[in-house]
């Protein structure tokens, strides 16, 4: 892996679209410098992806982490029932998975959606993207 | 079971898996063919893949044989199974393909930029790879005796030389198609049967398994004992015996059984007659249905505890099995990564609907199989026990072979992920190379957890799966987590955490495994380690790493932009290549 700003930059990635002629200078290169705005960027990016990353997460392990402590504090949870079914096994064997999914999905759509936008921003020229602070 | 279908069943599997892989042999040419299948799988046939590999032996099998012994407690392995993927997708899905690395040991080096955590990491991947394989071969083991009568060890070899065979072959091409219809086989075998089974329990007046009574057999049922077992008795039973019960040998005649404990030796065949209370395998709990039923209740010792640690395990320690790893490179981007994993939830989830199923049925028609702490073999004999005639006979035919297909794409997944790091980072220095170094290692890969198939057979097979998750979480979840969302981690840092986490976890696995069950809070920290081990692992990578902030890798920047700037951003992301190291 190179370390630093090697002096020829190799890049192996796609090629630049048509429009790479010399002219406005954008996010992408400051990223590819690492300049301190680019270095501003790319930790936005990743805070805003990790706040998400750990909302979904902690969602999901409030819910599914609360349930033995509800059945430890409310035993008589442990033998509710609904509609003929055991709460416990209607919850933990039926209930969690649709749930996941759920969870799973929501945060496909909002990472998906940072990640749109984050490239929308870089990939403007700089005069446009000044007054918009990153995402 | 009839044994010639079951063979049947058994063979039908292995061909189908060796002529599927024969079918991708053909497409497999280069070291990266091997390994990747050259990224050239579609998300919904790496989605089947992933969940066809994931689905091993202790989710076929163990999940409803847990159910059926300890009750309400046991849903939370298939509810963590599943969960461990959300997280992974949260967590690391998109990253983790975006580093381009194929192995954990890959990322370990791309991201930390040293070789003694790259090491280190190879270790890690290989024991717990071992670690999971040994419960794939004793559950096909079990299953081939379960069904033919074959002494234990001729299923463990039958998977492994299958599993070896094809992994030689095809690699991971054929792999991901050989997972991807093991999927849908795993689906079916369970999905079938069990429509039949709830007519059954239906057209039996649906009778409830939480009712406050101790497990009962329903008509006169034979048990042969294949190896030694203390039972305790609670309500008094007389029992026909044809072998040694309490050191005094009984041909063919009633036995009083007064409560208490009995020992009854190897070989023995015991006839329960009909409504009869079934002494239970010391190991087990004697709970009545209704405990049974209950969360927290099933007489395990803390409960509570045990039930958050599993959780810890199940949850953290998915993203850090090495087999589960390797798929995500067959993803063409990140993206692409998310939405796989999107789909392997949703497979998930209607998979693991079943095994419950099979357990509280099992509890009410197999409880039988509590006397010989065998309950791991329930999917297997549900079906002919509760449909009967030919029907039964070909479901139970169908479910011996989503067994077969359990064991053989886990194993082969996990096969193919140790001889990888085998081959990259043991014979590499050795000898070329390539696709003759990996061929070479994936006989070590394949040879030593059979051997210890062999040696060991204590712990249940979803119990052993337990073990290989806690290591995992206590190692490689932070390392992932870390690595991926925290730039001040150092490889000081990562090295101490892997030691310590991986350390303590597998000191605690090796107890467990070798002195059996122990009592009281030692007994189940060390048999549920993982909600200490893991906190210890990411309290030493997170504090070791900031008492040595210079250690910080030069590239981190660089590996940040390559782990999170999206596929569609032209930007550079360093020129790390796995295949050029």
């Amino acid at each position: 892996m190179s370390h630093g700003a090697p002096p020829v930059r190799v890049r192996v990635t796609r090629a630049r679209r048509p429009a790479a002629r010399v002219g406005p200078v954008r996010v992408t290169r400051d990223i590819d410098e690492q300049t301190a705005l680019g270095e501003v960027w790319m930790r936005s990016l990743v805070r805003t992806q990790l706040r998400l990353s750990v909302s979904v997460v902690g969602a999901v392990l409030v819910v599914l982490g609360g349930l033995p402590l509800a059945m430890a504090v409310a035993p008589q949870l442990r033998s509710a029932r609904v509609a003929g079914v055991a709460l416990p096994w209607l919850v933990l064997g039926l209930l969690v998975y649709p749930l996941l999914l759920l969870a799973g999905w929501l945060y496909v759509r909002a990472a998906e959606r940072t990640e749109r936008d984050f490239a929308t921003l870089a990939q403007r020229d700089v005069a446009a993207t000044a007054e918009r602070p990153p995402p | 079971m009839s044994p010639t279908l079951g063979l049947l069943a058994v063979v039908g599997t292995a061909l189908l898996t060796l002529l599927v892989g024969a079918y991708g042999l053909r497409i497999s040419r280069t070291t990266s063919d091997f390994y990747v299948a050259s990224r050239t799988v579609t998300p919904w046939w790496n989605a089947s893949a992933i969940s066809g590999e994931y689905l091993s032996a202790a989710s076929f099998l163990g999940v409803a044989g847990l159910v059926l012994a300890y009750g309400a407690d046991m849903l939370w392995f298939p509810v963590g199974y599943t969960a461990g993927y959300l997280l992974l997708l949260a967590l690391v899905a998109a990253p983790l393909r975006r580093s381009g690395a194929y192995t954990l040991p890959d990322f370990a080096e791309a991201r930390l930029e040293s070789l003694p955590v790259r090491r280190l990491a190879s270790v890690l991947v290989v024991l717990i790879g071992w670690l999971y394989l040994l419960p794939q071969f004793q559950g096909a083991g079990l299953t081939l005796r379960t069904v033919t009568g074959a002494p234990r060890w001729v299923g463990a070899v039958v998977v492994a030389v299958v599993v070896l065979v094809n992994v030689l072959a095809g690699g991971m091409r054929s792999i991901t198609l050989v997972q991807a219809v093991q999927y849908w086989l795993k689906l079916t075998a369970l999905a079938v049967p069990v429509v039949f089974l709830l007519g059954a329990w239906h057209a039996d007046g649906a009778p409830s398994p939480a009712d406050p009574v101790p497990p009962t057999v329903r008509a006169a049922t034979t048990v042969d004992v294949k190896a030694d077992v203390t039972l305790r008795v609670r309500q008094p039973v007389t029992v026909r015996v044809d072998g040694t019960v309490d050191g005094r040998r009984v041909a063919d005649a009633e036995l009083p059984l007064a409560p208490g404990r009995h020992t009854v030796l190897e070989g023995s065949v015991l006839t329960l007659p009909a409504g009869a209370t079934v002494p239970v395998a010391e190991r087990l709990p004697a709970a009545d249905g209704a405990a049974w039923a209950r969360p927290l209740e099933g007489g395990t010792a803390h409960p509570l505890y045990a039930t958050y640690s599993l959780a810890v395990a199940l949850f953290f320690g998915t993203m850090g099995l090495p087999h589960v790893l390797v798929r995500f490179y067959t993803n063409p981007d990140g993206r692409a990564a998310r939405r796989t994993t999107l789909t392997v939830l949703g497979l998930l989830g209607v998979f693991y609907l079943l095994p419950t199923l099979y357990g509280a049925l099992g509890r009410l028609y197999t409880p039988e199989l509590l006397l010989t702490d065998r309950t791991d073999a329930v999917v297997l004999l549900l079906p002919a026990r509760l449909v009967g005639g030919v029907a039964g006979e070909l479901l139970g035919a169908l479910v011996t072979a989503g067994a077969f297909a359990a064991f053989l794409s886990t194993s082969s997944g996990l096969v193919v992920s140790v001889a990888g790091v085998l081959s990259q980072d043991v014979l590499g220095p050795l000898t070329r190379r390539g696709v003759a170094a990996f061929q070479i290692a994936a006989v070590p890969a394949v040879i030593v957890p059979l051997l210890l198939a062999l040696l060991a057979s204590g712990l249940g097979v979803a119990s052993l799966v337990g073990l290989a998750f806690a290591v995992a979480a206590s190692s490689f979840c932070p390392l992932l987590v870390l690595g991926i969302w925290w730039r001040r981690l150092t490889s000081n840092g990562a090295m101490a955490g892997l030691l310590v986490g991986g350390g303590l976890a597998t000191v605690a696995v090796l107890v467990t495994i070798v002195a059996g069950p122990i009592g009281g809070w030692p007994g189940t920290l060390l048999a549920e380690p993982a909600a200490w081990s893991m906190a210890a692992a990411f309290a030493v990578m997170v504090g070791v790493s900031l008492a040595s902030p210079r250690r910080v890798p030069q590239g981190v920047n660089l590996t940040m932009v390559r782990l999170h700037a999206p596929e569609s951003l032209d930007v550079d992301r360093g020129d790390w290549n796995p295949e050029r190291r």
